[in-house]
This record gives structure tokens, C-alpha cells and sequence, in this order.
């Protein structure tokens, strides 16, 4: 095998989304028999990046070379079929059916009455798994595995495409440390037997314990590549992070009352564990991590979406009960989910109608019929107060703004009179000048008391909003800093990682 | 060791094979459970009125069952991939009148092609398979290459087949067929045909869904859409022939209605498809799409069969009779969901 030669080169690739260049040209080369890590923040590209290679999303303009050819025009059958295999990270499988099923599903072998050969099938899927050690009957319904054994069948299913080139992504999200180890320890057979790996991860442990090199990605773009032993873990962080915080988080120090709402031992399954941390009026708490670090199922914890294992809850000081996000918002709490679209607005209904969806209760007559012209009043306050830009208040939602969806959300939830806000990702999608309204609207928030809990994955965002910072990291409460002047992006980033541990 | 210990990890383990065998037998009655309630149907109403077990009366119900037996066999195609076909009724009406027209005896009153001499029944069976194929088909082209909800596209399909039925006909019934054609509703000996003509249709599609690449892309389709075109599953082309299958099962069933009947009105079978999705559906082939096999379909309208012959043969009411229907179907898609949801 050519050690040195490289397996794949992808040159100068751009990938332009309707009203978004995702990728600006960027480069990544990959050498027969390596662990090659992909590194960046989210948003960096490196999904995008894959999605190219597996002939998901075809590239705008650039060159991709595999075993020495260009290649370009092909699907993703086509992409397995030369070798590149992708094990993605929400696994699909075909539940109800089996191992065997799974594996040669689009290429049974057949008998020469052109019927599946079962015996064979069930022969060659022993053998695929013999590869990675894994022994479980190829007969055996994969519903039934759990989700590592499930990730085995993934990478049995890339080798029996013969793959020489294997991305994965996030594969550890849902492992545990043991399942861990024993996926290294294959990845680390297959190296040995001359096949590539892509290797994304935010885990920086992870990277420096099983990749070979590394190529780092931000915004779009390549910012570089090395050797793992060349690189140290703090080159690592600031070539990641790198952009500087700029000026358009307008906070304003405002008075910081007392405690409101205090969070003791909080447990979520295995999701989250012993998660502690208070929040006081006119406060701006931010909460930064990585994607899977659990923030947004701690704010679903407390807001009752989910249901807690264990753990208190108070608010003044009283323990309170929730169990349904009607008990949160009886607790003057309100939550402004992460995914705009599929969990917050409606989009074919007006502004009107999405705003008062929370609260019609408020305006129901004696007669049990709406008081349609005092909802109306109200409704046309507070769009005129956080300055929401529609034509009329009959406007369909779906015909505004992201960042004027986002206002009409948080008219929606600031007419029931919240006095915590849980805010996740309040800016995600909404482009430069908006979001800076936003920001100014969060401020103005907390300046009339109200305490805010803030979820963002962009640490300039919760830089330059927070009052106190809460890191998470794998489910667990890694630091809370005080947001002063010489915190850097750098230091959350080692809390953000399990680099730094001090709960 | 010491014996303590000993005796603790034995008992543990005698635990957990009793465990083991409780968490079998209970999947076990799940996944059988409607043969239970068949033999269960069968029982009582065999106790209330002996008759039902006489030979003659089985021989009935399963030619009852037949028609919209063979029609479940392309519905369970077609929910296992996660659709629906609202269609196979009209399509049934269609395909008939097309056979009838040209199995008519020369010498009959009205003859629909008047110079038409006697034609021999491959003819009109021929053209059956091909009407219903074609129609079956067109309903996979749409949902493939226009992305319209099955639904829609077959309940567009149940009124164009109908309509292009009554206008075929002039809206009349087409009758008196050659003896070949009517023996495809009579018996041989004792044996009912269209019982045979069943029998060949659940071995066919049984083979197609268990033992063919194309049955494992039904399957791979109904639960995974996304892992089959990963997979590299030619989904569109599956779809048409999943529908295409459907509609010639409609086909085989108008053969056998022309036979029985003796006579195919265009607005036959009207409702039928329901059945056919309810002997489905009571047959455990899950609406959320991936899960289905042949011997679900068949007993699914078996109990549908045993069912509405039990009760006429105890003198209920035909309009409680589709009271118990209903609520049976109802019982069945809610047991269906709960056995599903508990796996998650």
C-alpha cells in the first residue's frame, strides 16, 4: 500500500445554497491508510463538505479526485459503488427488518431462478461481520440493537461496498466510553488494513487519540491542515475559533436583582446529569457547548417538555412542580424553541393568530366567544413596541423574515407575561441586522427585570449578552464564569471540551 | 465458589430463562395473535351454529373471501411500502367490463362487440391483466414522478377508472359468458376455482415479498425511504411496480367476480377496496409502512370472511354487521400501534 499517496484530493470546492455560499473554496487531501479528523465549529462547513464528496449535494465549481481520477456527476450509489462510504450521523436504518436485510438491501444475492439467496446472504453477512468482531445472528432484527451495535452494522455495510474510504460523523455521540474504545479499535484494524477514514468530531480528546491529521474549516472556509502531533490542543481552539467578538451586542449593565429561578441536581436520563445553576432578575444567563452537550434538553428540562429524572426546581425560592409546559408557563415562564420552523411558528396563519396562540385564554368573553378587538389591540402594541416589520398584523408569518418570525415568537411569549425567558439559539438563521435587534430587544428584557436563559452556539453571541456563562460539555455542568473582560473564546472553548473541569 | 453463591447465580439465571421465555411467548402472541382470534371467531360462532362448520359453508366463506382476498394481496405491497390504493375497486369495475365484453357468447341478447364470435378465455383474461396492470401503474407513476400523496393520486384513479368504466358500458351490465369463463366461478369436483385462483395469488405474492430483491425494496421503502435511496434502490421504478402489482391483483379479482357472477356491472365492486385494506390492516401490515407479510393478508380476510358468514348464519342484522367490522378494524390498528411503539 502507498502510505504517502493520497486517496483524495478535493480542490478549490464552492457550495452555493440559494442566498448562501456555504463553502468558499475549499481543500482536503487524504492519504491511503490514515484517520483524518475534520475540525470547526458549527456552521464550518465540514457537513457540507461530506455531502460533496457522497454526491448528496453536487459541488458548484471545484475538482474532486479519488484513487487519482477526477471524478464528477455521480449519486451516491455511484459514490459507494467506487468506495466512499458515509456513516451518517442520524443512523438509517430499515428498523424491522434484519442485519442481513440491512446490509445487501439494493444488491441481494440471487439463486439462478433470479429469486434472494438467503443461505448465501446469511454466509456473506457473517463474514462481513467477522471483519469488525462483531457477533450478533445476521438474522437478527435491527430494531433490536442498541444504538453502537447499530453503528457496527453501519461500518459492516461500508466494508461490504468494499469501501476504501470511510467518513464518519460524530460517531461517538451516543456511545458509551467502552463502545468508544471498542469502535477505535476497529478503526484502528481497518488503518492497518490500508483504508482511510474521515474522522468528524467535536470530542477534541477523541482527535488527538485516533487521527493522524487533522484539517481545520470556519466559516466556509480552509483554514489549515497538519500533522495531530504537530498541532497542540490551543493552536487547535484558535484555529477554530478565530473570528473576533465585534460590537454588535449592545449590553447594557442593568440592575441584577434577586434570585429567580434556581436549578438543583438536574437529571435528564442519560442525557444530562447533576445539572445546578441559578439565575437572578434582570440577569442574562448565556449557556454555551457543543451540539449534543445537552444545553437545549436542560431548557426543555425545566420548561416541562421533557420529564426530569431528578432534580429541583425553584422559583423565589419555592420548589415547584412541572411536569407539562402549561405548569411553566403557569410558573411565568416562557421558551422560545430552537427550530423556528417545525416547533414554534405557524406559518400559514397571520401574526395576529401567532401571537395570541399562547394566550387565548386572556381574551375569552363571558359568552365563551374571542374578544377579538382587545386581542387585536394588544396585538398591534407590542408588534409596534419590538418593532416587528409586517404590512398588517393579517400578514401570513410564513411571508416574513426570519428575524420578524423570530419577533412574532417573541410577541407571542412576552403577551403572556413571562418573567423567564428561555431563549435557545434566538438567532440562529437570521442574517446580520436582525440579529443585532434582537440582541438589543434581549437587553431591553432583562433591563425591565426579566431573567433570561440563553442557549447559543455562537460564543461572540454569548460573550458579548451574558452576564454569567454556563458551559456544558457531554451532558454535564463543566464551568459558570463570570462574563468579565479578559474571558476569552479560548478558555470556553477548553470548558466546551472537557479540556478544563472545574464544576 | 462457594455453594451460596452457587445456588444465587443459578437461581439468577433460571430467572432470566423464565424472563426470556415470558418476553417469547408474549412475541410470539403478538405476532400470531390474529390466528387466535380467527380460531376464536371460528369457535364460537361454530358452538352458536354448527352449520358454519359443514363443508359446503367453508367452501362458501372462502369463496367469499376470495375476491377481496386476492385484492389485499396487492394492498399489503402497498402499505408495507407506506401508501394506500383507494383505487383497486374502480379498477376491478374497469378491468371487468373489459373481460365481460370480450367473453360473451356469440349468441348472447345484447352483445357488446356484436360480430364478436365465442373467444377463448385467455383473451379476456389477458385483457384484464393488462387494464389493471396499466391503471395500477399509472397510480406509481404519479405518486413517483409528481410526489402527490397516494392518497390523492388513487383517489383521482377510483373516479377516472370508474367514470372510463360507465362509459365503456354506456353504463350497462355486460352478461352471458362462454362456459370457459364461468368455469372460473364454478368447481372442480368439490374445489371451488376461484379458491385455486387465490391459493396461486398468495403463493405468487408470497415469493415476490419474501424471496425477490423487489419484495426487500417494499419493505426497505415502507421503512426507510431514505436508507433505500442510499442504498441505491431504484425507488421510482419500485413504486410503479408496486402499484402496477395492486392493480393487476384488482384485475385478477374482476376475473374471478365475472366468473361467480356471472355478469360485471360498471359500478361493481364499489367499496371494495376498503375491504381489501381492511383485511390488510386487521392482518397486522403497519400503516407507518415497512412491516407486512402475505399470511397477515390472508388471514386478515379470512376473519373478514368468517366474520360476515358467521353472523348472516346467526341472522344479525347486516347493519350491526358493519358495526363489528368497523370496531374490529379499529381494535387492530391499535393493538398494531402499541405492539410498535413498545419496541421503541
Amino acid at each position: 500500500m502507498e502510505r504517502d499517496k493520497e486517496i483524495l484530493v478535493m480542490k478549490d470546492i464552492v457550495k452555493t445554497f440559494p442566498g448562501v455560499k456555504a463553502l468558499k473554496g475549499v481543500d482536503l487531501n487524504v492519504k491511503y491508510g490514515e484517520i483524518h479528523a475534520l475540525m470547526g465549529e458549527n456552521g464550518a462547513g465540514k457537513s457540507t463538505l461530506m455531502k460533496c464528496l457522497i454526491g448528496i449535494h453536487p459541488p458548484t465549481s471545484g475538482q474532486i479526485y479519488f484513487e487519482g481520477n477526477l471524478i464528477e456527476n455521480y449519486s451516491t450509489s455511484d459514490a459507494l459503488k467506487m468506495g466512499i462510504a458515509m456513516i451518517h450521523q442520524e443512523l438509517s436504518p430499515v428498523e424491522h427488518r434484519s442485519i442481513m436485510e440491512n446490509i445487501w438491501l439494493g444488491r441481494e444475492p440471487k439463486t439462478k431462478l433470479g429469486l434472494v439467496d438467503h443461505k448465501k446472504m446469511y454466509e456473506m453477512t457473517k463474514d462481513v461481520l467477522k471483519l469488525i468482531d462483531f457477533n450478533e445472528d445476521p438474522k437478527t432484527l435491527v430494531a433490536s440493537l442498541t444504538v453502537a451495535n447499530m453503528q457496527m452494522i453501519e461500518i459492516a455495510k461500508a466494508l461490504s461496498y468494499n469501501a476504501k474510504l470511510i467518513i464518519m460523523d460524530e460517531p461517538t455521540s451516543a456511545l458509551t466510553n467502552k463502545e468508544i474504545e471498542q469502535l477505535f479499535s476497529i478503526m484502528r484494524r481497518l488503518r492497518e488494513n490500508g483504508k482511510s477514514i474521515i474522522y468528524i468530531s467535536h470530542k477534541l480528546d477523541e482527535i488527538y487519540e485516533i487521527c493522524d491529521r487533522i484539517t481545520v474549516y470556519r466559516d466556509g472556509q480552509y483554514i489549515g491542515d497538519g500533522d495531530t502531533k504537530d498541532i497542540n490542543v490551543n493552536e487547535l481552539i484558535k484555529m477554530m475559533v478565530g473570528r473576533e467578538v465585534n460590537e454588535m451586542f449592545p449590553k447594557v449593565t442593568c440592575d441584577i436583582g434577586d434570585v429567580k429561578l434556581e436549578v438543583k441536581n438536574l437529571c435528564y436520563g442519560r442525557k444530562f446529569k447533576d445539572v445546578s445553576f441559578d439565575v437572578k432578575k434582570g440577569e442574562i444567563l448565556g449557556i454555551a457547548g457543543l451540539v449534543g452537550a445537552g444545553r437545549t434538553e436542560v431548557i426543555e428540562t425545566i420548561f416541562g417538555i421533557r420529564e426530569k429524572s431528578s432534580g429541583q426546581i425553584y422559583v423565589d425560592g419555592n420548589e415547584v412542580r412541572i411536569k407539562t409546559p402549561a405548569d411553566a408557563k403557569q410558573n411565568k415562564m416562557a421558551l422560545l424553541t430552537e427550530d423556528r420552523r417545525s416547533t414554534g411558528i405557524f406559518p400559514m396563519l397571520t401574526v395576529f393568530q401567532n401571537v395570541i396562540i399562547a394566550n387565548i385564554q386572556k381574551y375569552i368573553k363571558k359568552t365563551g366567544l374571542l374578544n377579538h378587538k382587545k386581542a387585536i389591540e394588544d396585538t398591534n402594541e407590542f408588534v409596534k413596541a419590538i418593532s416587528i416589520k409586517t404590512p398588517s398584523i393579517y400578514q401570513k408569518v410564513e411571508n416574513l423574515s426570519g428575524g420578524n418570525q423570530q419577533k412574532v415568537l417573541v410577541a407571542r411569549w412576552l403577551l403572556t407575561n413571562p418573567e423567564i425567558l428561555f431563549l435557545d439559539e434566538p438567532t440562529r438563521g437570521i442574517d446580520v441586522g436582525a440579529k443585532a435587534e434582537i440582541h438589543r430587544l434581549i437587553t431591553n428584557l432583562a433591563g425591565q427585570g426579566k431573567s433570561i436563559i440563553m442557549v447559543s452556539s455562537e460564543l461572540p453571541e454569548v460573550m458579548g449578552m451574558s452576564d454569567r456563562i454556563v458551559i456544558m460539555h457531554e451532558g454535564k455542568v463543566t464551568g459558570i464564569l463570570d462574563n468579565t473582560k479578559d474571558l476569552t473564546q479560548e478558555e470556553i472553548m477548553r470548558y466546551a471540551t472537557g479540556q478544563a473541569a472545574t464544576a | 465458589m462457594t455453594s451460596d453463591s452457587k445456588k444465587l447465580m443459578d437461581q439468577a439465571e433460571r430467572s432470566r430463562l423464565a424472563d426470556n421465555k415470558k418476553t417469547k411467548v408474549k412475541a410470539l402472541l403478538q405476532k400470531y395473535g390474529i390466528i387466535l382470534v380467527l380460531l376464536f371467531l371460528i369457535i364460537v360462532i361454530s358452538t352458536i351454529q354448527p352449520k358454519f362448520l359443514s363443508s359446503t359453508n367453508i367452501f362458501n366463506v372462502l369463496t367469499q373471501s376470495s375476491i377481496f382476498g386476492i385484492m389485499a394481496l396487492g394492498m399489503t405491497l402497498v402499505i408495507t411500502s407506506k401508501g394506500i390504493d383507494i383505487s383497486v375497486g374502480s379498477v376491478l369495475a374497469l378491468s371487468g367490463v373489459v373481460a365481460a365484453s370480450l367473453a360473451q357468447v356469440s349468441s348472447a341478447t345484447t352483445q357488446y362487440y356484436p360480430s364478436l364470435s365465442d373467444m377463448p378465455v385467455i383473451l379476456p383474461i389477458i385483457a384484464a391483466l393488462l387494464v389493471g396492470l396499466l391503471m395500477g401503474s399509472i397510480n406509481g407513476g404519479l405518486i413517483a414522478f409528481t410526489g402527490i400523496p397516494a392518497f390523492i393520486a388513487t383517489l383521482g384513479m377510483m373516479t377516472i377508472a370508474r367514470g372510463l368504466a360507465l362509459i365503456y358500458t354506456g353504463g350497462k351490465p355486460i352478461s352471458q359468458f362462454t362456459p370457459d369463463m364461468m368455469f372460473i366461478g364454478s368447481k372442480v369436483g368439490f374445489f371451488p376455482v376461484p379458491v385455486l385462483v387465490y391459493l396461486i395469488m398468495i403463493a405468487i405474492t408470497w415469493v415476490l415479498l419474501g424471496y425477490t430483491s423487489f419484495g426487500k425494496n417494499v419493505y426497505a421503502i415502507g421503512g426507510n425511504i431514505k436508507a433505500a435511496e442510499i442504498s441505491g434502490v431504484n425507488v421510482k421504478k419500485n413504486l410503479i411496480l408496486i402499484y402496477g402489482y395492486a392493480g393487476l391483483c384488482a384485475a385478477v379479482a374482476s376475473i374471478v367476480f365475472a366468473g361467480r357472477v356471472g355478469s360485471v356491472h360498471p359500478g361493481a365492486a364499489a367499496g371494495y377496496e376498503l375491504t381489501a385494506i381492511a383485511a390488510t390492516t386487521i392482518g397486522g401490515t403497519s400503516h407507518y409502512g415497512g412491516i407486512g407479510t402475505v399470511w397477515g393478508a390472508v388471514v386478515g380476510a379470512l376473519v373478514l370472511g368468517v366474520l360476515r358468514n358467521g353472523m348472516t348464519l346467526m341472522g344479525i342484522e347486516a347493519y350491526w354487521q358493519q358495526i363489528v367490522e368497523g370496531v374490529i378494524i379499529i381494535v387492530a390498528v391499535v393493538v398494531d400501534m402499541r405492539k410498535n411503539a413498545r419496541k421503541k
